[in-house]
Order: structure tokens, then sequence, then C-alpha cells
């Protein structure tokens, strides 16, 4: 087999296999069978593709050939007949071998699939875990492996999670207007979570984990074409491209990390940086701000040209903490304020951030305190706060960046 | 698909104090019950006494054993159900949120193991 057809295989799947499952899980209304079904699709292309050359249209081939698959072992295990029969009668609209398939033949069936994925009435665990099996094509051992459970754990998750879909009767369908606002807020969730566990994992060499940040982009990106009047899915997919374009600048040749203003702006991603822009704007146009938006805005100011302008960093977060309070967004909002008047007024707002509060285990709080008491010219107050701040950090490269602060302080 | 909504009330808390011997069925359940039936997805549903006319049966080595209040002790406690016939937990989920007392308890949605 040449490497262009193995290429062209794994491109569609990572492009097709949750718009496969999709399909098949509509049609069929058979987690598990949809699944099977879509792996050996990609295990057929595997064989024909090489023979027959790569179809035109793969994410139409691979469903045609899925539903035959469908058809053959609802027939097998005798499932209902309606149901056999309604997915014979979609089997008959195209042959596989028949390359004429058309996209409107082939209807996208993810969003619906994202819903009952990410319902409110399934575990936020197992939210994440259906998501990634069904609509990322991650496999069980994968999910386990990125979100440090044994495999056993993930798979009895997944099947759970299945089971309850099918007992308690979770819909598979894009909800009603009047739930949709609740609804879309869950999947952005999920999204934003994917996104983080990733992001956090990278400055590690785990490649798996690593990979949940492409993931969350990727089914990001999809979600907004199907959603394209969802403000805060736009604003959620600029800020996941925004960070994702810094991320290569994140760490130094030493493998130390690198704090924002001191990274080096030529290893920044400018493609993705101006689909965060062109996203955000987007978002910006349809008139319904939201915390999502809100922090994609904070990005952006991030990777402006020139002197970082704090001023209005600092009232993105007053507007960001007015939406959702939160220690997190008042820490960060108390920092932008030391950047704009100085590190008085930082430390005065970082006071009323309670510290045996939601912070108490947040590295960031004392080292945001140190950073500010440095500032001042208060050494010893600041090397206690970074000795505080390096006992709570949570990687070795956050450890070696705090250690060498503690040291210029003490120097 | 059939659901079993069941209403849980902290009797503790007085979430049912207004409920009087001889008392008609309040307007807001008479509303909400109208509007189910209008709907076609109200089976059937009725009001439990407290808990503390409640009692609890178990047969143990072939010995009944009976003692005096609920199952379990818990925050709150069962004060009445509704079978509805939904199209799917959507549809069970906009029910439930619609029972009078899901705006000062909590509506437990289960669906029914059909045989």
């Amino acid at each position: 087999m040449t490497a262009d057809v193995e290429a062209a295989v794994a491109d569609a799947f990572h492009a097709e296999w949750g718009r496969v499952v999709a399909t098949l899980v509509r049609l069929t209304g058979d987690w598990d069978l949809a699944e099977e079904c879509a792996q050996d699709a990609f295990a057929t292309a595997l064989e024909r593709w090489p023979r027959d050359g790569i179809p035109r249209r793969p994410g139409a081939w691979l469903t045609t050939v899925a539903r035959h698959r469908a058809v053959d072992r609802s027939r097998r295990q005798r499932l209902g007949e309606s149901k056999t029969q309604e997915v014979a009668v979609m089997a008959a609209g195209a042959d596989e071998d028949d390359d004429e398939v058309t996209d409107e033949e082939v209807p996208d069936d993810r969003l619906g699939l994202m819903f009952t994925c990410c319902h409110p009435a399934l575990s936020f665990e197992a939210q994440v875990a259906l998501t990634l099996r069904t609509l990322a094509g991650m496999t069980t051992p994968e999910i386990a492996h990125a979100f440090l459970v044994p495999e056993a754990t993930m798979a009895q998750r997944l099947v759970r999670a299945k089971r309850k879909i099918r007992n308690a009767g979770i819909p598979f369908a894009v909800p009603p207007s009047h739930q949709l606002v609740e609804r879309t807020g869950a999947v952005l969730a999920v999204l934003y979570l994917l996104f983080n566990e990733g992001y956090s994992a990278s400055s590690g060499t785990d490649l798996v984990r690593r990979s949940l940040t492409a993931e969350a982009i990727r089914l990001g990106r999809i979600l907004c074409t199907l959603m394209p009047d969802e403000p805060e899915a736009l604003g959620l997919l600029a800020l996941m491209v925004f960070h994702d374009a810094r991320s290569p600048a994140r760490l130094d040749a030493d493998g130390e990390l690198v704090v924002l203003t001191d990274q080096d702006r030529t290893l920044w991603d400018e493609a993705a940086i101006d689909e965060g822009r062109t996203r955000l704007d987007a978002a910006l146009r349809l008139r319904r701000p939201g915390p999502f938006q809100v922090q994609a805005a904070i990005a952006a100011c991030h990777v402006e040209d020139g002197p970082t302008d704090w001023t209005e960093i600092a009232g993105l977060y007053e507007h960001l903490f007015a939406m959702s309070p939160s220690a997190v967004i008042a820490l960060n909002r108390a920092v932008a304020v030391s950047m704009s008047e100085g590190p008085e007024a930082g430390l005065a707002l970082l006071d009323r951030i309670a510290p045996d509060g939601e912070l108490r285990a947040y590295h960031l709080l004392p080292a945001a305190r140190a950073d500010m008491l440095r500032r001042l010219g208060r050494r010893a107050e600041a090397a206690e706060a970074y000795r505080r701040a390096f006992d709570l950090a949570g990687t070795d490269a956050e450890r070696r960046y705090l250690e060498r602060r503690l040291l210029e302080a003490t120097a | 698909m059939r659901y079993l909504l069941m209403i849980a009330l902290d009797e503790s808390a007085g979430a049912r104090d207004a409920e009087v011997e001889g008392a008609e069925i309040t307007p807001e359940y008479a509303a909400f019950m109208k509007d189910m039936a209008e709907r076609g997805v109200l089976l059937g549903g009725e009001r439990l006494r407290l808990t503390s006319d409640a009692t609890t049966v178990r047969v143990r080595n072939g010995e009944t054993l009976t003692t005096d209040g609920p199952f379990a002790e818990t925050k709150e406690q069962l004060a009445g159900y509704f079978l509805v016939d939904c199209k799917d937990l959507d549809d069970a989920i906009d029910v439930a949120s619609r029972i009078p007392g899901a705006q000062n308890g909590s509506i437990e949605v289960r669906p029914i193991w059909e045989m």
C-alpha cells in the first residue's frame, strides 16, 4: 500500500469518523452497532482504496459502506424489523462502488450526536468520554490514558452512558429552541474541558493527552459550521485557537516555561491567530455577548502587535467577572490591574480573594502575589510567596520557573 | 416511553405544611394536571401521606418485620408521583419542570422498565 492511501484513510478517519457514526446512530439507534459499522467501513477503505483509488467523496463512500454493514449486521442479529427496513431503505440509495454519491444524500448528523453526547442527564465525565469516542473516534484505551483512569473504568463509563441513553430515552436530536441555550452551554463546556486537559499536558511529552487540544479545536470548528449563529461557539473556538497559536512559544529550548510577556512572538502561529480574529469578529457581530467571547477578546489583546493594552484587558476581566464571578477571574483581573495601574492596585484586589477559599491549592494565587511584591521591592515577602507557590505547583516546568524567580528575589 | 415522575419535598422544612386535611387541590396542581391531560401525557398520579404515616415492611428468614417510617432517611421525602407517557427524556424533563413541586422540591424522572 502506498503512503498516500494510508494518509488518505488517516485523514478521512479524522474528518469523517464522527459523521459516519452520527448517521449510523440516527439510522439504527444502536450506538455499539454504529461504532462497529464505522470501524468496518474504515477497514474496507484500507483494503479497497489502494486497489480502486481514493473516492472523490471519502465521507459519502464510508457512510454508504457503513450503512451496508448495518443492514447486514442487523439482519444477522434479527433486530427490530422496522429498523432493518429503515436502514435498508437508506442503504438502497447508493452503492459503495458508485462514486457518484452526493453530499445531499449524506446529511450531517453530527450536531444531534453532539447534543446527545453532552446531554445533562449524563454525568460530565460520561459526556466527555462519549464525545471523544463517538465524535472524535478516540479508542477507549486512548481516552482512559488521556484522563489517567484505568481502561476498565473508562470502558465501564462508556457502557453505562450508552445504556442510560437507551434506557432513559435520551433523544438523538438538536434540542428545541427553549432548551438550546442551556444545552449548547453543556456542549461548549465539554469542548473547553477537552482543550484545557490537552493544553495543560502540552508541557509534557504525552502525545495522547496533547491530542485533546487538536480534537477540541476540530470539534469546535464543526460546531461553528453547524451552528453559525451561535456566538459563544465562535467565541470558544476563537479562544482555543488563540491559546493554541501561542503554544509553540510556551517552552524554551530547554523545556522551561516562558511567560507570555517574554515569549518569542515569531514562534506564534500567525494563521491560527488570523482564524481566531476572524471567528471572534463573527461572534461579536451577532451582538450576544457571553463569557467565551470576552475570554477570546482578552486572548486577542495578548496577541496584538506592540505593547499589551493592560487597561483594555483589565476592563474585559471586570466585564467577565460580572458575567461569571469566580475567584480565578478575580485573580486574573488583579494581575491585569497590577499591569495597568501598578502593583499596589493589584495587591489591593488580591487581598479581596480569600486565601483559604476556592483557590487555596492554586499556585498562581501566591505566584501573582509574589510577582507584585517583587515589583514593589518587598523582597522577603515576595520570596515567602514564591515558596508557597512552588509548593503548590503541579508540573516540573512550573516549579523550575518559580524556583528561578525565587532565586532572583533572594539574590 | 413511560416515566414515573417522583416528587420529593423536604417535610421538615415545611414544604408540605400548606397541605391540610380536606383542602382542595391547589390551583397550581389543577392547572398542571389540566395542561398535561390536554397534552396527552398524563397516565396517572397521586399525592401521598407524610412519611410519619409510612410503614416499612421487610421479610427476613420468613419473618415479617414491620417498622414505623419510610424505608430510608433522606433529606427530601416522596410526596407524590405522576405517571406520564412522553416522546423521550427531553419531553419528560419538560413535563417534570412544570410540576409545581419542582419549585420547592425535586422531581426524579425514572423510566419505566417495560416487561
